[in-house]
């Protein structure tokens, strides 16, 4: 009888990632992705083109520096959370959980291979053909704002997209674990996309505003420096404001209402996307490897 | 293969409890018993697809539940009807499994050609999966089986959803992998007569039998032989009862409306006496075939089924 070497899990964990990577690439999902940002693309070059609007383009008279943040902040910026949250819903959200559902897991699991290099072998094609999509989208802006500003690309731009990749590193490490919770594909899509594009962001709301606690253990809020970076002046990092003034006379100054607001400043906004990530990929492997196939 | 106090429970409902087996050495093991038995779930067990409840399930003296990797390293699967990603060609959802196999690299290819060639998937081989029938997913999946020369063979019936022909086919070539262990859940008694040498019967999640074919027909098909008879009009309780009256029948039993079951004596020597005997009824019949031993016994063993 023959006697087979042992195939080192770092080699089975590239296995995974090549063939899952062919089967995205290969897929509709995939240009369905490529076809969204193509049109946010399309639409902001004719629109900025067509309308000129000042917050793309600045104020006459602004300095060029302030002018080209404002075009980045407001092409980038406005839509690459979206983009991120998609991106990682799309190729994430079903990863473990269509190995249930579609019954491919009956396939790959019974085989010399442990269930954790499945997992990181599919992270990692998921990672890549979710970076793709975001390097597109970098790309696209790039070249409108070479047009409109040749020769120069702020350093804040450079740092956004790079933050931008960490925020999708973390948002694929929790659509994973979101995966491997549910057993239907549809579901932990759906579940993923509502949580980041919805829940955290109420919860970043109610938190700072109502209860008036920094919102440190939101993955949005830590995806803030996506966007803050970009802004001519880094928000500050706690501020608060005041409405209203005091009301009928000495003994009603309660009356005054008061906001209070909180940015992550950059190494914190890293922190939390970095926890994120191990935490997430952490419990999504504990979830898999527990998880059963009945059906 | 070793089995060791195997339990699974899912809820408060014991699907597979205290399963004792030990199969060994190179033969082909059929895994029979009725829906809901317990097979597959013994099955996933022993591939890593569900943790048992209790006790342990051995490949290789391995326990799976503690090391998969090195448990499944000789030994190949098909449990109930996998998928395979669906963007994928067989020749690439195979390459796929040769390198996390290790099948040697320079053996790959030559490996995956014989294997879809056994099931006659060559013409098949660059097209999408996606876009196959539920039988030639299946060619595909008994193709995987056989890609790295595996010692032990874990089948989960082989031939649901295959044609004729297929069934056939996947016979043939399960006969032809010598020199290893397979273990085969089946319901077609045809197969497992034809292509194994053992036999384990469990219902209930409890092991029934464990013996040679030879063994169990001889224990439990009742001793004597058995013909089913065919006619060519409606079996009536009158032909029943004047077959049974012939001499050296035991039994008879009705199995559809053209059908009997005649059991007889196991001294009975000439059994033309006993088919000159229902020719003379002269109530039409027009077939008798030697009925199998192994399904004999094994309805005498299942006694009903749920
Ligand atoms: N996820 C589950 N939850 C509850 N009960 C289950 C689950 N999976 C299987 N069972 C039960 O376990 C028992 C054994 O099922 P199993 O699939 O092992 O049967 P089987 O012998 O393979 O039957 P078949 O011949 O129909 O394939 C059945 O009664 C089934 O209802
Ligand atoms: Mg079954």
């Amino acid at each position: 009888m023959s006697t087979k070497a042992r195939v080192g899990s770092l080699s089975q964990i590239g296995t995974i990632t090549r063939y899952n990577f062919l089967n995205y690439f290969r897929a509709r999902r995939f240009y369905v992705m490529l076809g969204i940002i193509l049109l946010i693309s399309l639409l902001l070059t004719v629109l900025v083109g067509y309308y000129r609007p000042v917050s793309f383009l600045g104020i006459p008279g602004e300095p060029v520096s302030l002018a080209v943040l404002g075009f980045y902040g407001a092409g980038w910026g406005g839509f690459i959370s979206l983009v991120v949250i998609i991106s990682a819903a799309f190729f994430g959200g079903d990863a473990i959980s269509g190995e249930f559902q579609n019954r491919t897991g009956y396939f790959l699991v019974p085989n010399p291979i442990r269930r954790s290099a499945i997992y990181v072998g599919k992270w990692i094609a998921a990672l890549a053909a979710s970076t793709i999509i975001v390097l597109i989208f970098a790309a696209i802006i790039l070249a409108n704002g070479l047009y409109y500003f040749p020769g120069n690309v702020p350093w804040q731009f450079e740092q956004s997209v790079a933050f931008a990749w960490v925020y999708l590193v973390a948002a694929l490490s929790l659509t994973f674990a979101f995966s491997s919770l549910f057993k239907s594909s549809a579901i932990s899509i759906l579940m993923s996309v509502i949580l980041l594009l919805i829940v955290f962001g109420v919860i970043d709301t109610v938190s700072s505003v109502v209860v008036g606690i920094e919102p440190w253990y939101s993955i949005t809020y830590g995806a803030g420096i996506v966007t803050n970076i970009l802004s001519p002046v880094f928000p500050p990092h706690m501020q608060t404001q005041s409405f209203g003034s005091v009301l009928g006379g000495a003994n009603r100054t309660n009356a005054r209402f008061e906001v209070t607001t909180f940015n992550a400043t950059v190494p914190e906004g890293l922190e939390i996307l970095v926890i994120y990530f191990i935490v997430m990929a952490l419990l999504g492997l504990w979830l898999f490897e527990r998880k059963e196939f009945t059906s | 293969m070793e089995a060791v106090q195997l339990t699974k429970n899912f809820g408060s409902f014991a699907a597979v409890s205290g399963l004792n087996l030990k199969v060994q050495g190179t033969k082909c093991v059929g895994f029979l018993g009725p829906n809901g038995a317990g097979k597959t779930t013994t099955m996933k067990m022993f591939t890593g697809l569900i943790t048992a409840t209790g006790g342990a399930a051995l490949i290789n003296g391995v326990d799976v539940t503690k090391d998969k990797k090195a448990a499944l390293a000789s030994c190949s699967t098909l449990i109930e009807t996998p998928e395979i990603y669906s963007a994928l060609t067989p020749r690439e959802a195979l390459s796929m499994l040769c390198e996390i196999r290790g099948v040697p690299k320079a053996e790959r290819r030559k490996r995956i050609d014989e294997s879809l060639g056994l099931v006659k998937m060559t013409e098949w081989e660059d097209k999408r999966v996606g876009s196959f029938s539920k039988g030639m997913k299946q060619r595909v999946n008994v193709a995987s089986t056989l890609l790295s020369d595996p010692e032990v063979i874990i089948l989960d019936e082989p031939s649901t959803g295959l044609d004729p022909r297929g069934m056939a086919e996947v016979r043939s070539i399960v006969m032809s992998l010598k020199d290893r262990l397979i273990f085969m859940s089946s319901h077609l008694l045809a197969e497992v007569t034809e292509v194994c040498q053992e036999v384990a019967m469990i219902d209930h999640g409890k092991l029934l039998v464990y013996d040679t074919i030879e063994n169990v027909t001889a224990k439990f098909a009742g001793g004597g032989g058995a013909v089913e008879v065919g006619f060519t009009r409606a079996v009536d309780e009158g032909l029943v009862s004047r077959v049974s009256q012939l001499s050296g029948v035991q039994t008879v039993t009705r199995t559809n409306e053209r059908h009997i079951v005649v059991r007889f004596d196991p001294n009975l020597t000439a059994r033309d006496k006993l088919f000159e005997g229902i020719a003379g009824l002269k109530a039409g019949a027009v077939s008798f075939e030697q009925s199998s031993g192994l399904e004999d016994a094994y309805l005498s063993l299942i006694k009903e089924t749920l």
